[in-house]
């Protein structure tokens, strides 16, 4: 029976009482409890049921290392699984569930799980490898289903998450991770050497394990002499001191991620955010995280009531919450009996402390006795007795593998179990830090020799305290008089010998939160998954939320024993940030919803949305898909756009299109490495299609090339690629051939630019007036001339991608709307429409155009899309000319591009469909192609397509299969890519 | 999340703010080149387990590309330098050989 005591409590605030909830029963705490020590002052023990069995399961510890006490914490929007009631600040008013049960935490269907593992080993080690295969056909409907519903242990919440969390980068010399006294000391040191330091603590208070285990330093209590640090570190500018901040993780050269939790236990504090990600880039670490303490492993050793035995006393001592009257202690060192002693103090009947060892002879079991309290050496705990709390146990004399002695029965409500204790090493592991076996304090500690090295190449982190292994105060803080018992060695105990069928060890958990047993280690290692890192996976030990914190020493010392190998031989898995779950929510920060992505706009973006823009993403920007009219889904747009486009005349905001000027006395010779085709012969005022293609051959993007000036060219490029052109540009300018005097810059952004396309083109750019004479003679396609329009001061490029007479403007960015405006408003009386890309797509599409990134792949070169007029003769090199010279790529059987008309003319190719050799049921099919593009064609009445076949280009007329899925296929005949105006007549109205 | 100084603009970046480039002081075999050469030209790199010279841009900065000497291994930066030179300069091969003593240059 767990209850408060009527004083004491260091934590808590006797005169701020608490109200909240647990599985809708309304429950007493104070400000200062975890919701655990509230729970156990209200004696609720039982807090969940275990992931696979169902077993009923209590709160274990005190801390962060918690592994049964998940619940789910909040409501609604702000509802959270998972949450470790240890770890979790109670407030006023909250709200808390139970979770992995139905109907109730009391009565658990679930615990057939339980029953049924018991009669047939189906649950136990590498189930999942072995259940759920056959028949086959179960899967989709029957176990899949089943799976998801099971899967997990809390409820997911399902609404926006309606609160803010923000990133926040910061700069020391020294971040000390962990407030306890070896990371308190560190900080002074530091601080009184003028550093800048941070000082982290995950918990709420100060102090770690000083607070309760009751050392004297320098004269003071523990709580006496943190009290007094902290105050004198507060007073010093140069320090930073945090609670409720862990550090996460420790990554290369000295960056560090801190989790903290701003207002988690003030709900509704307004202008703060709730988490809060500190990206920390420090000089020096120092790892002050401390140690955990491990269980032991015997049957039954899940049951609730069994505890730690430093959390136990940290309830007592901290909360002034007693979690148990009748208490055993089993341990194998001296420290555990520090909590007979705090317990007996506070009113607790210690019926007995059980020691695995021969002599317990040091100076704390020397004052348990003085107080009274029976010690039994060589005693374990055969099996744990009771269901939904223990009663008692069975124990007898350990004679090493084997329990022998008389049945004895001990009566008890709490159990307090101690195995030794494990360094928290995780964030000197992070970043390289190598690990080495203390065979007689039986730990992994940090190895100083192979510590984490920073840029410099020099040591970045170093540990202290009991996260370094030392775990007596007066080794601690060498400085200070130090006042504490001297403590015996410990026993390692890896498992407690058992009678009957709990002797196999199937009853002996250790992995608590995802129910690993001793059995299952054992079964792993015959089976044959030897390494550490086989068995993790294979038992799943140690892969739950709290990622083997009191499991992974006690499974891989079982592991080495099954495999008759010492414990340094079998080694540590690898340890991974975040030390503990931190929120996505501080993950994200603020980068979500309109920040997620930053969104380039065009300045006419505003006008599209006004006016029916389907927007579809572009690269950094959106671009109108297609502009709908009411009653217009989008296949009628688009439809729309491109019969009045090639009618009449539309309008196409086109400034998304990469520019990039490109400068200098060596600018042509420069674009002739670049491009494939000749551009140092274009001349001024001339405008030429330019590809270009990576090292290895192959097209990566396209645009039109403009010559403005003697020793100046503007490039345009793909509206996905200006970014990446410029940057390759720029690759090849500073580090090959640096000795080019060129420059480039990109433009991008500066002009505005909008195509006018259609018969009535021209018609349109004269009503607008233009200072240019733009009669066919004057402005020839491909020509670029410069003038004014509507007042705009412009460039005119005629230049068509979609095979009417087409011009592209461009105006500084600043004009852009007003030359829109113009455009349209002189384009009425012509039946002028703005159109998408898709009808932009169309257009292209229908006169054989290629689009990189529709019929390029990154394996495509110009020459499989017959381009051979943009690829120079003359030139000796260009980027991709040797490649282009390899047998692969001139070889007879090459993907050639196509184009393609579907047997049925008003059924659309799906887009990369694959053309096959042979239809074949049930064996894979051999590809000989795709469909690159693929739309229906407005213009036409029929479906288009085009893609990439094998030696297509002498396959003229074939009939070929294409793959549809689903054993479906398509007809289509292989034809002439332009299926419009196949003269090139339009563009030249 | 590892550092280096920018030795155009001094900056010390962080990770995010550059961009990679792989392999430095690569010789470029164009057209006229064997088939062994140019294959080599795009796919061989050195790989190495140790010390590393390698392209990388300020992409988030400057927007300059420079040279740097990294261990693969421990990640350690022994230095920066200009990416308009066709081998490491004496400097950052008396810094290399500090840390290092046993490292020898490769023959190119």
């Amino acid at each position: 029976m767990a209850e408060r005591l009527s004083k004491g409590g260091l934590l808590i605030d006797r005169d701020q009482p608490t109200t909240f909830t647990f599985n809708g029963d309304a429950l007493q705490g104070y400000e200062g409890d975890t919701v655990a020590s509230a729970l156990l002052a209200n004696d609720r023990m039982l807090v969940g049921r275990s992931f696979k069995y169902h077993r009923p399961r209590g709160i274990m510890a005190s801390g962060a290392e918690e592994p049964n006490a998940l619940l789910g914490i909040g409501e609604g929007a702000r509802f959270e699984p998972n949450q470790r009631a240890t770890t979790t600040e109670l407030h006023d008013g909250m709200v808390t569930q139970s979770q992995n049960h139905w109907p109730s935490l009391e009565t658990d269907v679930g615990a057939l799980n339980a029953w049924v593992a018991d009669k047939l080993p189906v649950l136990s080690a590498g189930f999942y490898y072995k259940t759920f295969l056959f028949p086959r056909v179960a899967w989709k409907h029957i176990y899949e289903p089943f799976i998801r519903k099971a899967a997990g242990l809390g409820k997911a919440p399902v609404e926006k998450d309606p609160d803010s969390y923000e990133h926040f980068h910061w700069h020391c010399d020294v971040l000390i991770a962990g407030g306890g006294i070896a990371g308190i000391a560190a900080a002074r040191k530091a601080a009184d050497e003028g550093k800048r330091v941070l000082l982290v603590e995950q918990t709420a208070h100060w102090g770690g394990r000083a607070l309760v285990d009751g050392d004297q330093i320098d004269g003071q209590s523990g709580p006496e002499w943190v009290a007094a640090q902290i105050a004198a570190l507060e007073a010093m500018p140069n320090v930073t001191l945090r609670t409720r901040a862990m550090a996460a993780g420790l990554y290369d050269h000295g960056y560090a991620l801190v989790y903290e939790r701003v207002s988690d236990h003030r709900p509704g504090l307004t202008g703060a955010p709730r988490h809060r990600l500190w990206r920390v880039r420090t000089g020096q670490t120092i790892v002050a995280t401390g140690a955990i303490e491990r269980p032991l492993t015997f049957a039954n050793n899940d049951m609730p009531g069994v505890m730690l035995a430093s959390a136990a006393r940290d309830y007592a001592t901290l909360y002034g919450v007693l979690p148990g009257r009748k208490v055993i202690v089993y341990a194998n060192n001296d420290d555990a009996y520090r909590t007979a002693l705090t317990l007996h103090q506070d009113g607790a009947k210690i019926v007995a402390i059980l020691d695995i060892r021969a002599q317990a002879a040091g100076d704390l079991p020397q004052q348990a006795r003085e107080a009274g309290i029976l010690v039994r050496t060589s005693t374990g705990i055969a099996k744990a007795i009771g269901g939904k709390r223990v009663d008692e146990v069975q124990i007898g004399t350990i004679q090493g593998e084997k329990m022998t002695g008389r049945e004895e029965y001990l009566s008890c409500d709490l159990v307090c179990v101690s195995g030794g204790w494990s360094p928290v090493v995780h964030l000197w592991s992070h970043c390289g830090g190598k690990l080495t076996w203390d065979d007689t304090s039986a730990m992994f500690r940090p190895d100083d020799s192979r510590p984490p090295t920073g840029s410099d190449g020099q040591a970045m982190t170093k540990c202290v305290g009991a996260a370094n292994g030392v775990l007596h105060t007066t080794e601690i803080l060498p400085d200070s008089m130090v006042r504490a018992p001297t403590e015996d060695v410990l026993q390692p105990h890896w498992f407690t010998p058992s009678r009957g069928k709990y002797a196999h060890g199937t009853k002996h958990f250790v992995d608590f939160q995802n129910d690993v047993t001793a059995a299952d280690v054992r079964l792993a290692a015959r089976e044959g998954y030897e390494s550490v890192e086989h068995t993790k996976r294979y038992t799943t030990l140690g892969m739950a939320t709290d990622q083997g914190k009191t499991s992974n020493i006690n499974g891989l010392a079982l592991l080495a024993g099954a495999l008759e190998k010492q414990i340094p031989e079998v080694g540590t898995t690898t340890f991974r940030p975040p030390y503990t779950p931190i929120s996505m929510g501080a993950i994200t920060g603020s980068a979500k919803g309109p920040l997620f992505k930053a969104v380039r706009q065009t300045p006419m973006h505003g006008w599209h949305d006004a006016n029916g823009a389907d927007w579809e993403p572009v690269g950094d920007w959106y671009r109108p898909f297609c502009y709908r009219r009411a009653g217009e889904d989008r296949h009628a747009a688009v439809n729309r756009e491109v019969v009045n486009a090639r009618r009449n005349v539309g309008l196409l905001d086109a400034s998304t299109l990469g520019k990039i000027v490109v400068k200098g006395p060596d600018a042509g010779k420069f674009l002739d490495l670049l491009y494939t085709n000749m551009m140092s012969t274009l001349k001024q005022g001339r405008c030429r299609y330019g590809l270009m293609c990576t090292e290895n051959g192959f097209l990566f993007d396209d645009g039109v090339v403009v010559r403005t000036g003697p020793e100046e060219f503007l490039c345009h490029t793909t509206s996905g690629g200006s970014d990446r052109v410029h940057a390759w540009m720029e690759e090849w300018l500073q580090t090959e051939w640096w000795d080019l005097k060129v420059a480039t810059v990109n433009v991008t952004d500066q002009w505005a630019q909008v195509a006018v396309a259609g018969p009535n083109a021209r018609k349109v750019l004269e009503d607008a007036v233009c200072d240019v004479a733009l009669d066919k003679g004057a402005v020839k396609f491909m020509d670029y001339v410069e003038g004014t329009l509507a007042g705009c001061p412009v460039r005119i490029f005629r230049i068509s991608f979609s095979g009417e007479l087409s011009y592209e403007i461009a105006t500084p960015a600043g004009y852009g709307m007003a030359l829109w405006d113009a455009l349209r408003v002189a384009g009425e009386p012509h039946g002028i429409m703005p159109y998408g890309t898709e009808a932009l797509h169309i257009m292209r599409a229908e006169k054989g155009f290629i689009m990189i990134g529709d019929e390029t792949d990154g394996t495509v070169t110009p020459q499989d899309l017959g381009l051979f007029f943009a690829i120079s003769k003359k030139k000796t090199d260009y980027i991709g000319k040797r490649a282009q010279e390899r047998s692969d790529l001139v070889r007879t059987g090459r993907k050639q591009l196509v184009g393609l008309m579907a047997e049925d003319p008003q059924m659309v190719l799906p887009d990369g469909a694959h053309a096959v050799k042979r239809r074949r049921e049930h064996v894979a099919m051999t590809t000989i192609g795709h469909v690159t593009s693929t739309y229906y064609s407005p213009t036409l009445g029929h479906s288009i397509a085009m893609g990439l076949v094998e030696n297509g280009l002498s396959r003229r007329s074939e009939w070929i299969d294409f793959s549809t899925g689903l054993g479906e296929f398509m007809r289509a005949q292989i034809v002439d890519p332009v299926f419009y105006d196949q003269a090139g007549e339009k563009q030249n109205v | 999340m590892l550092t280096m100084t920018c030795p155009y603009c001094g900056a010390v970046c962080e990770e995010t703010e550059l961009a990679p480039g792989g392999e430095a002081h690569l010789t470029r075999h164009g057209p006229g080149s064997s088939d062994d050469d140019f294959s080599g030209y795009l796919f061989d790199r050195k790989n190495p387990k140790g010390v590393h010279f390698e392209r990388w841009r300020h992409a988030f900065g400057c927007g300059k590309w420079f040279h740097a000497a990294r261990c693969t291994v421990t990640l350690e930066v022994f230095g920066t330098y200009s990416a308009q030179v066709s081998e490491p300069p004496a400097e950052i091969v008396a810094a290399i050989r500090a840390r290092r003593p046993d490292w020898q240059p490769e023959e190119v």
